[in-house]
């Protein structure tokens, strides 16, 4: 049985959509990433599960069941705040406590409640301090240990992480994930962090501008996105989106890459998906992941992969990786190179391309074709 | 060493100005206090600012049980007591009011609520004089004329403007999400109110007691109009004493009544003066 399931959702703020009908599924366990640039809805969309924004149209039901009249406390869910939200005149302990005290739960089990939450998040120690006196790192536990000690059929995480430091983020992420694998509990993460989202997600909902643009695992998502805004918004480097003009001739088929005025860059293709055959002899736009272009040339790993001759016009090494922006028929080409590249800016170099993840979208539309 | 030498005689002029219109502000108190602790003789030959010959408390034990104010001579000490219990009463409901005003107007917004805070506002603008009359009327039909209850009454609707202007623009500031957080947690709307936002008003609250403080204690208008004979505040009644038109005039009593009807005042700066800038700056400059 799904554990959310969202049907049809609307919002309106008098003329203003704010979202335009957003159908979500969630099963039991699972970890919804919400995803999509500021202004999407996707908040919006997280205070309408958590009852605290109405629903202009569609239905709630968490657990099968309608929820949209149900005060927030009755929903059956528990939310963790960006700025965390710890009420700043009471104990870590009376924080934790507070939802239990306001449904009367008799002291001695608030107590216990508190200490098991407290040992699960390690803030036992810290439980007699008010937040004022806590880091940000511990904030975010405490919070996170109100949600938990409800043992609500789902959490609900709005940015949870945005207000920490790069390296505490890291280790949180790590953290909640941790304790999603351990709950099993249902998790809906609203983030405009694409990393958070690939990293946590067992599924991952876009958003833009109150609409959803796809909903699907992780891998699903990367490898096959939607369209050009799904693929441009998720990774990093963003993903090259490259206009093309799909060609057939006597060698067979190929992509001729050529901005105004520049040599054209020919990529030869041994086949090409069906979907994608209408557009011979027309514009058409090719989605390549940076890591799909790299300098290893070795017998092995060229193995049949079209190979390309481009001048280096930047490097970036990240430590793991060198990030290479290419000049390819005029068009800037980013590549994932080898840590150890010895290619220069201004030098020319030969990169073999991996067609198996090649994707295609309509350059009109923006969507994929194949 | 040129510009330290500059600076330090900077800080020189900077300093005697200072000391300067101190000296001159409390220049009155000081001649208060002396009068009041001088024989009346003294006062009759002496200069004003020369201190006592003959140190005398006399004068503030006759203004607190002896003195005449208009007919009766009991001292000042009955109104002293009208005083604190009309401003005491009327400081803590109009306070009370304010804060729920503001928590509703601040968290619990509804359709015109802009509207409604902006008449409210209104009524900070609106002076003493035009609501007598309509105040009148109102006391006399409620049965509550020249008591102390009216009074009350008078200061709360009168000061609830200001209260709820101020506590209005502290909650504006108070984050909406831990409202929302104990929401989620089951609060109802008075335990968010109890529970989360009155303990996180104290700088607000000591701004808004000493405002309301001040202005009550130290209100004559509304006194005057609203309160006859023994239910007169201290205000008025000093103004009985002082302008006696029987008798010798005993300046050194006269002195130590007004000392005495300004203590209180005093007091609740000391106490709460530390809070009163840094409440003030929380609710305007973050609001």
């Amino acid at each position: 049985m799904a554990s959310l399931e969202l049907i049809n959702i609307r919002k309106r703020y008098g003329e203003l959509d704010i979202l335009k009908g957003i159908d979500i599924a969630v099963d039991a366990g699972e970890f919804l990433v919400l995803v999509g640039p500021s202004g999407c809805g996707k908040s919006t969309l997280l205070n309408m599960i958590a009852g605290l924004d109405t629903v202009s149209e569609g239905e709630i039901r968490i657990g099968g069941r309608r929820v949209n009249d149900l005060h927030p406390s009755e929903r059956d869910i528990a939310m963790v705040f960006q700025s965390y939200a710890l009420y700043p005149n009471m104990s870590v302990r009376q924080n934790i406590a507070f939802g239990m005290e306001m449904r009367k739960v008799p002291k001695h089990e608030r107590e216990q409640g508190v200490q098991e939450v407290a040992k699960t998040l390690q803030i036992d120690h810290l439980l007699d301090r008010r937040p004022a006196q806590l880091s940000g790192g511990q904030r975010q536990r405490v919070a996170m240990g109100r949600a938990l000690v409800r043992k609500p059929r789902i959490f609900l995480f709005d940015e949870p992480l945005s207000n920490l430091d790069a390296q505490l983020r890291v280790d949180m992420r790590t953290e909640i994930k941790r304790l999603h694998q351990r709950l099993s509990a249902t998790i809906v993460y609203v983030t405009h962090d694409q990393i958070e989202a690939m990293t946590l997600a067992t599924r991952i909902a876009v958003m833009r501008a109150g609409e959803l643009l796809q909903l699907g695992s992780p891998a699903e998502i990367y490898n096959r996105p939607a369209n050009t805004f799904v693929a441009g918004f998720m990774g990093s480097p963003r993903m090259n989106l490259i206009p093309s003009m799909l060609k057939s001739d006597a060698d067979g088929m190929h992509l001729e890459i050529a901005a105004d005025g520049a040599d054209p860059a020919r990529i030869s293709l041994r086949k090409v998906p069906d979907a994608a055959r209408p557009y011979v002899g027309r514009q058409i736009t090719a989605g390549l992941r940076p890591e799909a272009i790299s300098d290893k040339l070795d017998a092995s790993g060229v193995d049949g992969r079209p190979v390309i001759d481009a001048l280096v016009e930047v490097t970036e090494p990240t430590g793991p990786d060198t990030l290479a922006v290419l000049m390819v028929g005029g068009r800037e080409i980013t590549a994932r190179l080898q840590p150890d590249s010895a290619l220069k800016a201004g030098q020319r170099g030969r990169f073999a391309i991996d067609l198996s993840k090649l994707v295609w979208f309509d350059p009109a539309s923006g969507a994929r074709v194949a | 060493m040129v510009k330290g030498s500059r600076d330090r005689g900077a800080r020189f002029v900077i300093y005697g100005l200072l000391l300067f219109f101190a000296a001159i502000y409390v220049l009155p108190l000081i001649v208060m206090l002396l009068t009041s602790l001088k024989p009346l003789p003294e006062i009759y030959s002496g200069s004003i600012i020369a201190l006592p010959h003959e140190w005398t408390v006399k004068p503030w034990i006759d203004a607190w049980g002896e003195t005449c104010v208009g007919l009766s001579c009991h001292g000042i000490k009955g109104y002293f007591w009208n005083s604190t219990k009309m401003t005491v009463a009327a400081v803590i409901i109009s306070t009370a009011i304010g804060m729920l005003n503001g928590y509703v107007l601040t968290k619990w917004r509804f359709k015109g609520a802009d509207l409604l805070f902006g008449l409210i506002l209104f009524g900070c603008f609106i002076p003493f004089q035009i609501v007598l009359i309509p105040m009148a009327t109102l006391l006399g039909k409620l049965g509550i004329a020249s008591s102390t209850p009216g009074l009350v009454l008078v200061h709360v609707v009168y000061g609830l403007a200001f209260t709820t202007l101020y506590f209005r623009n502290y909650y504006v500031a108070f984050p909406d999400e831990l409202i929302r957080a104990a929401m989620i947690d089951g609060a109802k709307f008075f335990d968010i109110f109890f529970r989360i936002l009155v303990p996180n008003s104290a700088p607000i609250v000591v701004v808004t007691v000493i405002w309301q403080f001040t202005n009550i204690w130290n209100d004559f208008l509304f006194g005057a109009s609203f309160s006859t004979g023994e239910s007169a505040p201290m205000t008025v009644a000093l103004n009985n004493v002082v302008n006696t038109s029987t008798g010798e005039r005993e300046y050194n009593v006269h002195m130590a009544a007004a000392v005495i009807a300004a203590l209180p005042t005093l007091l609740v700066y000391i106490v709460g003066g530390r809070y009163f800038v840094r409440g003030l700056m929380t609710g305007s400059v973050k609001g």
